[in-house]
Formats: C-alpha cells, sequence, structure tokens
C-alpha cells in the first residue's frame, strides 16, 4: 500500500519525457523516472520516498531496444533483468543479473533501474563497468552518449531531469573471458557480501565489486596490483587487497575481515581459471 | 501519452476477462485485484517483494503483484490463481503435499506454471531460481520439489 | 461390511482443492463493504517514557473516524501476568510497541494520519541483554512487578528486580551425584531471539453491535482465549463475544495469546462500534507481535568413566522481553524437561525469565524444548567425545525408560512415552551410522554428521479440555464440528480419518467444519502444543460412541432386537450375526418412519469431550508434579559437508525418527515433520534478531530477516515408529511441533566435529566458524 497519491503519465518519446519533467517539475510536483519499480513500491510503502508525479519510461522505444547494431550490444534502460538473461547476449552481464534480488523480481527489474538505484549494491553497473560500456543520457537539450566511468562515481551523477536511455558495449567485450561471483552471507537470496566480476582483456585482468564498501567501484590501483608480475599469487591478491583497506567496511553481512578473507578466495580462484583458460 | 489521475475506470485483461476497475495510480495491481476485484487468491506477505505469496502472471510471467502498479497492467494479460484451471501443476501439489497452511500456494503455483510454459525441460538448477522467488514456512520444501519435478520434463 | 482402515492412510487435506485454486479464505481476505482501516503507531524507542502524545493533527486528517492512546483504555493484559497494556501507557518498554491507532475510512487515509501523531519521549537506559537485565543494579523494565495481578498460582513474580518468574528442579541430590562422577564438565549456551514468520500476518477485524454483541474475526490458535481474554480485559460477559477464525496461514505458536485483537476492539469501540479492520505489515509483525524467546543457560554435568550421567546441574535465563507473556510458562518447561529424554537421578536446575527491552515472546513451535534440547544434547556429545564413546551409543545408554522418573518425579510408564531406542536403532540404519560420523572426502570436504535426541510433553494447563458435536446429514454422513484450527498441519482431516476409523466409514463421508465460530463449536483449549488430534481425537472418539450407542437403540427398534446384536459400518447399523439384515443411517438418524406410516425415533447428535487427567501444578521447591499425559521422543540427524578452506557447509541430509504412537496420516505427518526440520535449519543457520546497541531490531523485513528457501533444504529422511500411547486415538501421541527440537543440536554438533571446535550457538555461520577457526583476522591469513 502506497500511503500517498500521484499521477502516473506513460510519454512515448525522449523529448515528451524529459520536457514532462521538467515541467512537472517546475510545478513542484516532485515527478521521478519509474523503470520496473520496485524500489519505489518498497520505499513509498515506508515513507522513504515521495513524488506526486510518476513518469512511466516503459513507453518510449528507445528504451526498449535490446539488439547488436554496428558491433555494439544496445540495451535500453527499461529492458529487465530477465530479458537480459534469456537474450544472453552479454553473459558476464546475464550471469550478473541472474543473481539480483531474485527470479520473479528479475522480471520486474529493469537495468536502467537497477544502476540508478538507491540500493547500494547496483550490481548490474560491475560488468559494465570491467566493459568500458558508455551510457546514453538523454538531458534537457541534447541526448549524449558518454563513457559510464565518466559518469558513474559510486552511483549515477545525473542531473535532475536526466534519463539513462541505453547502454551500450562494443562488441569485442562481449565474449572475453570472465568470471562472476556472488557470495552472500548465508542464503542465496540476498545482498551481497561481495559480487566480483572480473574480466580478462589484452592479457590484464579488470575487476568491480559490489559489497565491500558502500558503493559498486573498479580501481586501477587494485588491478594494478593485481596483474603484476609478482609470482606468488598470494602476495598479488595481498597487495591488491590492502590497497583497499580503508575502503572496505563492516555491516550486517560480515565483517571488513572476513570480506577480505572472502575476497582473497575468490580472487586465487579467478587467477587461477584465467591461467587455465589462458594454457 | 497515457495519463491517469485520481480515480479512473480501467479495462484489464484477468483470466481472459476484460473487466472494468476502479483505479488509482497509486494502487497496487495486489491491491486492486484483493479488493476491488475479490481475487484472493493473491496474498500479502510482506508488500516488498521478499516473500512470492502474492505472485501472479502478466503476460505468462512471474511477477510480485505487491510491486506491480495496477495502471502499469493496462494491455497486459494478467493471470491470476484463479485462472488456473485444472493445471497440472494444482493436482500435482495436492497429491504430494505440497502444502500445509496454503497461504503461499498461489504464489508458489503461480512460478511453477510459469516455469512449466517457459521451460518445460527445466534442470535443477533453473527449478531452483524460479522458486527461491518464494517463502514457504510450514513445508520442508521438498514436497514442493517433488510436485514441480512431476510436472517438469526433468532431463539432468 | 468391512471398510479398508482410515488411518495410516494418507488422505489428502480436506481443503487441498480449495487452497490450490486460491478459493480458501483467510481472514484478511474477507473484508466487507464500509470496513474501516486501523493503523498503528509503534515506539521509535526500546525503553523511554512517554512525556507526551499529541493526536490532534491525526485527528483532522482526512478521512480520520478516531484515533485511540492508553488514556482511553487504562487496562492491562497478559496471559500470566497482567503486565501488558495494549498500547503504552507513560513508559514504552521495545522498539515496535503499540502506542496509538487511527481509524480511518482506508488504509491510506489512516497510515498518512498515524505519521501525524506526536510523541515526545524522554529516553530510559536500555536492558539490551539478559545480562543487563539480572545485574544487581539494572533499571527496571517493570517498577511495578510485584503489585500486577497474577491469573495463575504458580507464579512468582520478584518485584524490584527485572526476574518474572523462577522454576526450581530439585530431584536427588548433587553432592552425591557429583561425587558418584568421574568426569565433570561446564558449559554455556546461548539461542538468540527470532520470530515466528507465519506467512499469513496477525490481522484482526472487530465489531461492536448495537445489541452489544462483540464480533471479532481473527488468524488465531486460540479462538476460546480470545473470547475469555476481551471479556476479562473489558468487563463484557464471554457471551456477548463471539470469535470466528477461517482458515489460518500459520501459527507456530506465535497466534496462540490475543494480541491484536484488543487493538482491533478498542479501535471499534472508539468508532461506535464499527467494523474496523487492522493487519500487521510485516515488519510490525516481526517486531510488533510477539516473538520466540532468547535462551542463555550453563550446564554442568557429572558422569562416570562409562558414560553413565549421575548429575545434572543447570541454570536457565528466558528472555521474555517487555511483557511476561507465555514466556516464564516456556522456562518452567524448560525446568520440567531439562534432562531430555534421559534418565538423570540427581538434577538442580534454576529457570529463570526475565523481562527485557526486547520485543516480547509467546509461544514457538517447540515451547521452549528446543532450547533445553541444544544444550542437554550439545553435553552429551561432549561427554561422549571425551569419554570416548559412540554418542549414539551414549544416549541409549542414559535413555530414559518405564519406571524413571522424569525431572519434576513424573513417573514413566509404558503407556505415556514412546520408545526412544528403537528411534535410534531406526536412526542408525537409515543414516548409516557405522559407516562414519566423520568422513574425508577426495575433494578435501569432510563430511560430518551430528545427532541429537528429544523429547517433549505438552506442558499444558491443568484444565485444558477439548469437546465435538457430530450431526449427520439426511444421506447419512456425519458433520464433524470443534474449535481446533487449521493453522496447516492437516489436523482436521486427521480428526476425520480418526472419525471414519471409529465409525468404519469412508472419510469422505465426514465432513468437518473447518472454519471456527465460538458460538456454535465446543469449547477446545488452544490449537497448540501438538495436542490437538489427542485431545480432539479423543474426544472424537468418545463422541462417536455416543453415536453409535444411539444408533444401535433405534437400529434395534428397527431390526427387533437387542442393541448389544447389532454391529455399526459403512453407514450402516446391521445384524452382527447377519450382516445383511441391517438399516442405512440415512433412515434412521433424523428419526425412522416405517413402511406402515409410523414414526419414531429422533434426530441423532453426538457428542464427546475430553479433559486433561492427572496433571498437577509443580510445587513451589521441589518442582515435583505432572505436567503433560505423555511424551513423545525421537532421534535426529544432520549431515553437513564442511569446507575446511573456506569455512563453509552444505547440508546433506536431514533425518528425524519420530515414535508417532500412532501415525495418523503418513504423508502429512512426514510433511509437517520436514516443516519443522525446516524451520530449525533455518534457526540452526541464519534466523536471529540482530539489535543495534539501543535494541532495535536491525532486521525487521524479510529481505533483511532470513529463512530457509527452496533449494536450501538437505535430503529429508523422516521415519515412525509406533508404541502406542495408553490413552491416545488409536495410540496417537504429539508429533506436530517436534521435527524442530533437536535440529539445531544436531547441527551444531555435527558442525562442532566437522571443525574441531565447540559451537554452543546458534545460528553458525561460515564466518563465525571462520572467526573460530582463525581468530577472524585477514592478515593471520
Amino acid at each position: 500500500m502506497i500511503p500517498f497519491d500521484f499521477e502516473y503519465y506513460k510519454p512515448q518519446t525522449i523529448t515528451d519525457t524529459i520536457k514532462l519533467y521538467h515541467d512537472l517539475d517546475l510545478m513542484g510536483r516532485k515527478p521521478i523516472y519509474y523503470g520496473g519499480g520496485t524500489e519505489f513500491i518498497s520505499m513509498a510503502r515506508m515513507h522513504n520516498v515521495y513524488s506526486e508525479a510518476v513518469i512511466d519510461i516503459k513507453g518510449i522505444p528507445e528504451l526498449n531496444i535490446h539488439e547488436m547494431k554496428d558491433n555494439e550490444l544496445i540495451i535500453g534502460a527499461a529492458v529487465t533483468l530477465t530479458q537480459i538473461a534469456e537474450l544472453n547476449l552479454f553473459p558476464l552481464l546475464s550471469l550478473t543479473v541472474k543473481r539480483i534480488a531474485d527470479h520473479t523480481i528479475q522480471d520486474k527489474l529493469t537495468i536502467g533501474g537497477n544502476i540508478a538505484g538507491t540500493i547500494i549494491y547496483r550490481e548490474s553497473v560491475l560488468p559494465l563497468m570491467v566493459a568500458d560500456s558508455d551510457i546514453v543520457i538523454a538531458k534537457k537539450d541534447a541526448v549524449d552518449r558518454l563513457p559510464l566511468k565518466d559518469v558513474f562515481n559510486k552511483r549515477m551523477n545525473l542531473e535532475k531531469g536526466d534519463l539513462i536511455c541505453q547502454i551500450i558495449i562494443k562488441k569485442e567485450y562481449l565474449n572475453l573471458p570472465s568470471i562472476h561471483v556472488k557470495r552472500t552471507k548465508v542464503e542465496k537470496i540476498d545482498y551481497p557480501l561481495i559480487t566480483m566480476v572480473a574480466l580478462e582483456k589484452d592479457k590484464k585482468i579488470r575487476t568491480a565489486f559490489s559489497g565491500l564498501g558502500g558503493y559498486p567501484f573498479r580501481s586501477s590501483k587494485f588491478e594494478q596490483l593485481l596483474n603484476s608480475n609478482k609470482s606468488n599469487k598470494d602476495t598479488k591478491i595481498k597487495d591488491a587487497i590492502n590497497s583497499l583497506q580503508s575502503f572496505i567496511t563492516d555491516d550486517l553481512h560480515g565483517s571488513s575481515e572476513y570480506k577480505k578473507f572472502m575476497l582473497h578466495n575468490m580472487l586465487y580462484e579467478a587467477l587461477e581459471n584465467f591461467e587455465e583458460g589462458n594454457k | 501519452m497515457i495519463k491517469f489521475s485520481g480515480k479512473t475506470v480501467l479495462n484489464l485483461n484477468i483470466n481472459g476477462e476484460n473487466l472494468d476497475v476502479v483505479v488509482k495510480p497509486s494502487d497496487t495491481l495486489l491491491y486492486t485485484l484483493r479488493n476491488e476485484l475479490g481475487l484472493t487468491g493473491a496474498k500479502p506477505g510482506c508488500e516488498n517483494g521478499d516473500c512470492g505469496s502474492c505472485t501472479v502472471l502478466i503476460d505468462d510471467w512471474p511477477i510480485k503483484s505487491c510491486l506491480m502498479l495496477t495502471v502499469e497492467a493496462k494491455d497486459k494479460k494478467i493471470t491470476t490463481i484463479e485462472g488456473l484451471k485444472n493445471a497440472p501443476i494444482q493436482k500435482a501439489f495436492v497429491e504430494n503435499f505440497a502444502f500445509q497452511c496454503g497461504y503461499c500456494t498461489s504464489g508458489f503455483l503461480m512460478v511453477c506454471n510459469s516455469l512449466a510454459l517457459h521451460k518445460p525441460k527445466a534442470n535443477n538448477h533453473t527449478i531452483q531460481e524460479w522458486l527461491q522467488s518464494n517463502i514457504c514456512r510450514c513445508t520442508g520444501y521438498e514436497e514442493i520439489q517433488s510436485a514441480i519435478k512431476s510436472i517438469i520434463n526433468n532431463e539432468i | 461390511m468391512n471398510i479398508n482402515s482410515q488411518i495410516g492412510v494418507s488422505t489428502p487435506r480436506k481443503e487441498s482443492w480449495d487452497k490450490v485454486t486460491g478459493r480458501v479464505k483467510y481472514n484478511g481476505d474477507i473484508i466487507p463493504t464500509g470496513t474501516l482501516h486501523g493503523k498503528i503507531l509503534t515506539s521509535v524507542y526500546s525503553h523511554a517514557e512517554i512525556l507526551s502524545i499529541n493526536t490532534s493533527k491525526a485527528e483532522i486528517s482526512s478521512g480520520v473516524q478516531g484515533v485511540v492512546t492508553s488514556a482511553q483504555i487504562p487496562i492491562l493484559t497478559g496471559p500470566l501476568i497482567e503486565d501488558r497494556p495494549p498500547l503504552a501507557k507513560d513508559k514504552v518498554r521495545y522498539f515496535g510497541e503499540p502506542i496509538a491507532i487511527v481509524v480511518a475510512n482506508t488504509e491510506e487515509e489512516a497510515e498518512r494520519a498515524v505519521r501525524l501523531i506526536e510523541v515526545n519521549y524522554k529516553p530510559l537506559p536500555v536492558i539490551n541483554s539478559i545480562n543487563d537485565a539480572i545485574k544487581p543494579d539494572a533499571s527496571l523494565v517493570h517498577d511495578s512487578l510485584g503489585t500486577y495481578t497474577c491469573d495463575a498460582d504458580d507464579i512468582f513474580p520478584k518485584a524490584h528486580t527485572n526476574i518474572v518468574d523462577e522454576i526450581n528442579i530439585r530431584k536427588g541430590d548433587m553432592d552425591i551425584g557429583f561425587s558418584e562422577s568421574d568426569i565433570i564438565f561446564e558449559s554455556t549456551f546461548k539461542l538468540p531471539q527470532s520470530d515466528h514468520i507465519a506467512m499469513e500476518t496477525r490481522n484482526v477485524k472487530a465489531e461492536i453491535l448495537p445489541s452489544g454483541k462483540v464480533v471479532i474475526y481473527t488468524s488465531t490458535q486460540a479462538p476460546s482465549s480470545v473470547q475469555k481474554d476481551l471479556s476479562k480485559a473489558f468487563s463484557i460477559p464471554e457471551s456477548d463475544i463471539a470469535v470466528k477464525v477461517p482458515l489460518v496461514g500459520g501459527g507456530f505458536g506465535g497466534k496462540s495469546n490475543t494480541f491484536l485483537e484488543y487493538l482491533a476492539f478498542i479501535a471499534s469501540k472508539a468508532v461506535n462500534g464499527k467494523m474496523v479492520k487492522i493487519s500487521n505489515t510485516r515488519e510490525q509483525d516481526i517486531m510488533s507481535a510477539p516473538s520466540k524467546i532468547e535462551v542463555e543457560a550453563t550446564l554442568k554435568i557429572g558422569a562416570t568413566k562409562d558414560g553413565m550421567i549421575k548429575a545434572l546441574r543447570s541454570r536457565y535465563y528466558v528472555n521474555c522481553g517487555a511483557y511476561s507473556d507465555s514466556g516464564p510458562r516456556m522456562a518452567r518447561a524448560i525446568a520440567s524437561e531439562c534432562s531430555g529424554p534421559y534418565n538423570i537421578e540427581n538434577i538442580y536446575c534454576d529457570s529463570l525469565a526475565v523481562y527485557t527491552n526486547h520485543p516480547y515472546v509467546t509461544a514457538y513451535r517447540g515451547f521452549g524444548h528446543l532450547s533445553l534440547t541444544f544444550c542437554i544434547e550439545r553435553m552429551l556429545d561432549k561427554l561422549a567425545k571425551k569419554l570416548d564413546i559412540d554418542p549414539l551409543e551414549l544416549r541409549i545408554r542414559n535413555g530414559i525408560s518405564p519406571k524413571d522418573l522424569s525431572p519434576t518425579q513424573a513417573k514413566i510408564k509404558p503407556s505415556n512415552i514412546g520408545n526412544l531406542s528403537k528411534c535410534i536403532d531406526r536412526l542408525k540404519e537409515l543414516i548409516h551410522w557405522d559407516e562414519g560420523s566423520i568422513v574425508k572426502m577426495a575433494n578435501g570436504n569432510i563430511r560430518a554428521k551430528g545427532v541429537s535426541c528429544f523429547w517433549k510433553t505438552s506442558s499444558s494447563p491443568i484444565d485444558a479440555s477439548s469437546a465435538v458435536i457430530l450431526t449427520l446429514t439426511s444421506s447419512g454422513e456425519i458433520n464433524l464440528n470443534c474449535s481446533v484450527v487449521e493453522i496447516g498441519p492437516g489436523t482436521k482431516t486427521a480428526l476425520a480419518q480418526i472419525l471414519a476409523e471409529k465409525m468404519g466409514m469412508d472419510v469422505n463421508k465426514i465432513h468437518v467444519k473447518l472454519e471456527v465460530d465460538t458460538e456454535t463449536a465446543p469449547i477446545h483449549w488452544k490449537t497448540v502444543a501438538s495436542m490437538s488430534v489427542f485431545m480432539a481425537g479423543n474426544a472424537i472418539i468418545n463422541a462417536a460412541e455416543d453415536l453409535m450407542t444411539q444408533i444401535r437403540h433405534i437400529g434395534s427398534k428397527v431390526l427387533d432386537c437387542s442393541p448389544a446384536d447389532l454391529d455399526i459400518s459403512n453407514q450402516r447399523v446391521y445384524l452382527k450375526d447377519n450382516p445383511n439384515i441391517f438399516i442405512d443411517f440415512k433412515d434412521i438418524v433424523h428419526g425412522y418412519k416405517d413402511p406402515l406410516g409410523f414414526a419414531f425415533g429422533k434426530q441423532i447428535i453426538g457428542h464427546g469431550t475430553y479433559f486433561m487427567k492427572d496433571l498437577t501444578i509443580m510445587n513451589k521447591e521441589t518442582g515435583m508434579g505432572y505436567v503433560g499425559v505423555s511424551w513423545s521422543v525421537g532421534a535426529q540427524a544432520v549431515e553437513i559437508e564442511y569446507d575446511p578452506l573456506e569455512f563453509s557447509y552444505r547440508l546433506i541430509n536431514a533425518a528425524t525418527v519420530i515414535d508417532a504412537g500412532k501415525v495418523i496420516n503418513p504423508k502429512s505427518a512426514r510433511s509437517v515433520i520436514m516443516g519443522g526440520m525446516s524451520m530449525g535449519l533455518g534457526l540452526s543457520t541464519r534466523e536471529e534478531f540482530i539489535f543495534d546497541d539501543d535494541g532495535m531490531i536491525e532486521n525487521s523485513s524479510l529481505r533483511t530477516y532470513k529463512v530457509m528457501r527452496f533449494g536450501e533444504q538437505p535430503e529429508y529422511i523422516v521415519d515412525f515408529i509406533e508404541t502406542p500411547q495408553g490413552d491416545g486415538p488409536f495410540g496417537a501421541r504429539g508429533m506436530g511441533e517436534h521435527g524442530i527440537l533437536g535440529m539445531p543440536a544436531a547441527f551444531a554438533n555435527a558442525i562442532s566435529s566437522a571443525t574441531e571446535e565447540e559451537f554452543d550457538y546458534i545460528p553458525i555461520t561460515p564466518e563465525s566458524i571462520w572467526k573460530v577457526k582463525t581468530g577472524g583476522k585477514y592478515d593471520t591469513f
């Protein structure tokens, strides 16, 4: 039960949507973009979000695109996690989204919503980070295609009214050797203790994490240490983990020390798997 | 552009019938089904998307109706437990004693039914993925597992 | 004329098809037009003085019909000690405690208005643990303890402390016991507070009719208690209160006392008796409504070299949370059963129920027995290890048997207890015990089996009773009406089977009234304690005999013979010597009309009752007394696979062998046992309330409070031994709760042997194992 009333809009074009948002905002209606709505509804019930105008973005064709075009995979922001998993054009992303929330929720949760959500884990951004993805954002005056790394820093850094339209991943990244590991406290259906994705490109391992600290991240320092030419895996991993000392935090899912222990094992296994793959 | 504001009459396709129902934009589908249409098979268990008791099918895919606005269901095909007519999974649940109190049963049945439709040869892993969306507090889950396996052509 | 036996048969639940079609109605499914909605404001502090409550903004909020605070209802409630105001008065004692109710036209309006109530608090020191509660200078959760009305004679609150009750067991002589022991050791155990998580949250509708009649529609395990409690709290004659209960979406003890019903009544009263619905959100059901006890215990055990236990000294603390409810009774159950199913001559036990600023507690599956089982069964495993005796052999050696005395010095008789050693023997076969309890696998993992036995008795009030009424249809089928609530285990189907068996007829011709209405159904104590089949089943047997006497009587008139010449089965009464001479029920049960045009006889109605026999309250000094009519015993095992590199584990197998006396419905019985095991494994691995420093629960939704999910279950192995209970219906004994009892102990025993550490608490997570094994520092890796 949502304890407040709002108007519901479902525009059909990006232009209309952006204009609508700004018009409603000017009227003080606290508009909000609505994708799958799973986070909005559960937060609304608890009085943690308020809006008088909900703009459902699922009617916009560009946001529903899910195809290969010109050697790029284009995923509209309104595409659901289940659709991504079923079509499976980017296996690392499929594996990742299949472990977000639960299967039924995946039928509703959109990738745009997961990336831009309030809940800190935003696991679907991890494969996009290691795959140098671009993100298409509709702004007040223009639609821009930007490297994800320029707009995602801890969270999406959007201006009011900006709309995530699409995610674009170059074909060359789609089938590189990759690993997804999600560890939870106990139960499979849970927020991550640690979610890790790793991808090997040009003989370098790229990694991105969620759950270790307050937001998803990819660290060049970390990757540098992990890819160093030291022969002892444990040493490399320890060096890398030590570079994250202050970032890894205690939470309900586990202590920071335990997370480091788990991370060590996950990385060790990942390095072995990549090595195995290169033989 | 579609716009709903205040109370509106919406025509919804539910269990093969087109039904007019009064909704306001903030109504969840769970609320509309139960309070406006008397379709109380979908149950509130958490209203937070965690337990699955409210699961219905939207265009044949399972959806937690507590996390869907009724207005989103416009032009979609809604199937609730009341719309299952002699589905094999219902009989399988009875025969395998796959419920006790029955409160979670509608939700489990909808997930099972959709699974059987989309993945008639689902392996154990897939069955688990789908059915982990729901919580049953009475059984040991083994009974539900036996029921779903009895209607899935499980090759692995 | 004989019909196949109707018991020992897996008859599907009577309501099966109504459940799989979504047509079954639970309480919340029926919302009459015009029903108003109540929403509860709950405390944001776990201990604070209420300086003021301002409801004026809420009162003028749109759609609001009424706002209620404790000012309008200066009453105290509680099944044992009247210590709980239904709405917090003067102070709040736990986070989530109800403070005020808003009644409005819609749920949204009520919810909006609730947020407009302003409460001024003055925080007080928080009693956040058992340890906090028993400190000599502890601040008091209840200043007035000692002046509260007690509804039972055998409860002894200690004024000016946080101790609600203390139960003592004094059996034998500890000095002798320990002096006869070759080995003596002590351990401390901890089981956290957690929740029932019935899938249907508690919800109630109440209305007060102009005639004065109060009608309560509720999801409860105890319709008769709700009637009694409301009568007492609000001084309304019981006969003016009707309680109506449809099917219930799970209870597990959590719906066995009156809680939300008080609030719904108060809310209805505030709006001139209009119907008001109050339904807990999941978060409120976890935080505001009563939950499961927390237990801390220290046990000291003494045994001879060959493993004979000579002495047991134990001290239990039961955390009741902010109000006593049934907490002291669980402390009592723990004391009275503290030996587990073992014969120990010298036992001292002190069991203390204490208040804290946590959510208050109520009955939970096992009624304290799972806590005592955890402690004693961990002790037995430790003893076995210290003495190098096979853990199951040790249990067999010490197993309680007829002629022994329970801790309350009740006589164990062949007719009132199951056969523990048979259970253990069967368990051994089923889990391949002889192949070893620890196996190292090729991949470096370790397979470990842990075992536990259990026992449980009813721990009921001494005057618990049950009754049933049987009426007949014109086709000669039987309607069965009683106040047992169908909360899930298929109790009402089992009762139909008992009646069918007794009457020698097809169970499909027995029609059980699934819903309960206190206006028409006779009283049944409560649907709790695994006693419903036992109590109502016995009442049914009496009722069937009553019915058959009447049928034989009219049959003898029609067939012109003596009633003693007649037998009954297949809905007909016939001559023993010549079954071809008979008359069908349908022709006689509503009176007989003979072919010549005469009519005689009358409508036949059967009734039967059951009353607990020979129970006594426990002696204050020694604990002597009879606390239950029978003991169900069993043996359980959990097999895990432990990964010593990751410190993680998987559940592989879980087994239960229980002496059920007689299994009425095998598939239902198996499912109920598995369900209990599943809950027990949930407790073992993940379930607990996590409190912050201020006593606030940090995991109050199903997102964060974790339960077992599909696919996480082990392979279940369930089997039954059938040693008939002398006074049970067809020999049946209670078994509804029991699957849960030994799971945490068996699991902890398995983890302890796999890790070669001692785990004396639950839940045991991979991180907790890692901490024990490594010291909890990454750098030491």
